[in-house]
């Protein structure tokens, strides 16, 4: 198995009849995604790419069995968007918007509150790459080309940086059971360690590749959960060892305001979790194919 | 978004916080008519730039009268202030605040900011006013008082008094002081800021509680809808290559090394600068020019780096995604026939249709240096300094 999105899981784009919205919805229906209609309010019942339109997240459940979404919707309205497929019942909503205000974020998050765990939505990103299965689903924006098939977990705040492992993965032929972008901004829906839990509890993942960066919590709360629950071995690397203090380097995450926040400090709080740490990123692959051998997993 | 102090203070006081009584000024003549003005007997003339630690700076002048308040703005107008955070060269003195001084009993420290482990809004006190938060947690952490807000509700009375009590207010002044916390919470909340501190918070001999110096900074992905804070926006306080890059889309820090950097992500831009330093070089900059890194992108980023006199050499490290290396290569090709590039330049392509990619620039007429992975090109960019 792979975790979050499979072969079959079916998915609805909120955002779905503008321009990018219908570029990556191609796109992922070209990858063999199961896309089953999208939710454009004010344009229900029309049909986009040959798939049906909706002018709500709950119509559309109703009448497609939906439980995944990804969501191209502008900064304005993406708070709302994320909302409504929570309330709709969608399982997963993945946000691909860059730019949602981070105060809009925390009433994201506490709206979700209301729901019970088992009803509860699983928000990726915002300001994210998606997340592809490869060889089953994408649910994302990323060239799934780049993806071999395999064993791997990725999980990465940076889009392009996770394209940079997949590849180097690619050319020492080792494939991906998932890989998901958590995004950069400084509040998200999914953590490193929501998200390496699940690579944990997923037989077909051996090892995950964890690529973070400058600013917040989140690796070294991944590296303590990694030391106290798995049994698989984590790799990271940490972007951003050059970036001054106090500077937000491109992603409105990436600022280094407080202590454990640094690359440097990162990378020495997760190897004390056990982490192996890649010390460049142009050695992603070759350490994650180094533990393969140490661990005889390859 | 970073704002002034006085701006700072006059949102402030909207929200009902006390702020001492003071005014801007652009020039001395202004300057001692704004003191006569604003009345008493002892004056503070303020630097207005984008920086804390501007006392220690020199950018803070006590006055005992309105000719030494004038005196004091014309020696501060038009200078540049160095302080621990400007960096070496510092930053344009346009407008001078003056203020009545005020007779301070206690210095308090009072910030608020999100906090990312909860999700939520932070609110963070000490009696040790003055010091810098950092100083404070490494010298008396045990002065530092953590609230955490609820924000669906908002700030409660009750908190906002646990951290008046806490911080030692006489209780006849509480409410006072709960109130203050409670105005900063809701400018915090209602305006998109991202950070509001104020430090010091005082309590005056005359039992008053005022915000002595404030700072805010703001969300730039809410500007859409704050029109007020965006307007606030200084200009002339920020690096003139960084406004450039940001009025066009692009996030661009400048750095002090001499090997410029043309990136698309933000996690990319960081691990080739990473690599830049491993091969023993110093990047002059941080530049994401976006996932999509359109050939009208790219122009403009090759523009942006050629107007950075640091740069020695250009490291040029595109991953290509959906949009193809092939259309990137055009991109660069088209770029190069528009600018001038004086500097030995190292490209890197990677991803969809790589080989397509180099071959285009390959056969185009640029001189440059091809790198095959991030590694290679760090490497190959540090060479080329000679």
């Amino acid at each position: 198995m792979s975790i979050i999105i499979h072969k079959n899981t079916k998915i609805l784009v909120q955002g779905f009849t503008g321009k990018i919205g219908s570029f990556h919805t191609e796109e992922m229906i070209k990858y063999g995604s199961n896309v089953v209609g999208g939710v454009t309010p004010g344009k229900g019942g029309m049909t986009h790419l040959n798939l049906p339109v909706f002018n709500t997240v709950k119509e559309a459940v109703d009448q497609t069995g939906a439980s995944t979404s990804i969501l191209f919707v502008p900064p304005a309205f993406a708070a709302d968007s994320a909302m409504e497929a929570a309330d709709a019942g969608i399982k997963t909503c993945v946000a691909i918007t860059d730019g949602i205000p981070s105060h809009d974020m925390v009433k994201i998050k506490r709206y979700m509150k209301r729901y019970p765990k088992d009803k509860k939505m699983g928000l990726v990103g915002p300001n994210c790459a998606g997340i592809i299965s490869p060889g089953k689903s994408m649910l994302g924006i990323m060239p799934g080309h780049i993806y071999k098939e395999g064993k791997i977990g990725i999980v990465s705040r940076s889009g392009t940086l996770g394209y940079e492992a997949a590849q180097q993965l690619k050319d020492l032929e080792i494939g991906v059971s998932t890989s998901v972008g958590i995004g950069g901004d400084p509040i998200n829906g999914s953590s490193f360690r929501d998200i390496i839990e699940k690579f944990e509890n997923d037989d077909e993942t051996i090892a995950v590749l964890m690529i973070g960066e400058i600013g917040g919590p989140q690796e070294v709360e991944a590296g303590q959960f990694a030391k106290e629950n798995m049994s698989k071995p984590v790799i990271a690397y940490i972007a951003g060892l050059t970036a001054p203090k106090g500077r937000v380097m491109g992603h409105a995450g990436a600022i280094v305001s407080a202590y454990g926040e640094s690359a440097i400090e990162k990378v020495e709080l997760l190897k004390e979790c056990g982490v192996t740490i890649s010390k460049n990123p142009s050695v992603m692959g070759e350490t994650v194919k180094k533990v393969l051998v140490e661990n005889n997993l390859n | 978004m970073d704002i002034h102090e006085y701006q700072a203070k006059k949102i402030l006081s909207d929200f009902g916080v006390k702020i001492p009584t003071g005014g801007i000024v652009y020039s001395p003549e202004n300057a001692e008519n704004k003191a006569r003005e604003i009345g008493g007997s002892k004056w503070v003339v303020k630097a207005q730039v984008h920086s804390g630690a501007r006392g220690k700076a020199g950018g803070i002048i006590i006055c005992n009268s309105p000719l030494e308040v004038a005196d004091a703005t014309d020696k501060l107008l038009g200078k540049k202030l160095i302080t621990n955070q400007t960096g070496p060269d510092g930053k344009i003195i346009n407008r001078i605040y003056i203020e009545e001084a005020t007779d301070i009993k206690h210095e308090l420290y009072l910030g608020l900011v999100f906090d990312r482990s909860s999700e939520s809004i932070m609110v963070v006190a000490s009696t040790e006013g003055g010091m810098s938060v950092e100083e404070i947690s490494k010298e008396k952490p045990e002065t530092i008082i953590r609230s955490k807000i609820e924000v669906a509700v908002g700030i409660q009375q009750f908190q906002a008094r646990e951290i008046a009590f806490g911080l030692g207010i006489e209780s006849k002044l509480i409410s006072r002081a709960a109130n203050t916390i409670i105005g900063c919470y809701k400018a915090f909340s209602e305006l998109d800021a991202t950070m509001v501190e104020v430090n010091p918070l005082v309590v005056s001999h005359q039992d008053e509680i005022l915000a002595l110096d404030c700072k805010m900074s703001f969300d730039n992905n809410a500007m859409f809808r704050r029109d007020e804070i965006a307007e606030l926006r200084d200009k002339t306080q920020e690096n003139s290559n960084e406004v450039y890059a940001s009025d066009r889309g692009m996030n661009y820090v400048s750095l002090d090394g001499n090997i410029g950097n043309i990136i698309n992500g933000a996690g990319l831009a960081m691990a080739s600068m990473d690599m830049i330093k491993l091969a023993g070089g110093e990047p002059a900059n941080f530049l994401d020019v976006g996932g999509g890194a359109t050939p009208e992108k790219i122009v403009k980023a090759f523009k942006l780096i050629s107007m950075d006199t640091k740069v020695k050499v250009i490291l040029v490290n595109i991953f290509a995604g959906i949009n193809r290396c092939d259309w990137v290569a055009e991109g660069i090709v088209q770029a190069l026939s528009k600018i001038e590039i004086k500097h030995p330049l190292v490209i890197r392509l990677a991803g969809t249709n790589v080989e397509k990619g180099n071959e285009i620039l390959k056969k185009s007429n640029i001189n440059y240096i091809e790198a095959s992975t991030l590694e290679d090109a760090a490497n190959k960019a540090v060479k080329a300094l000679g």
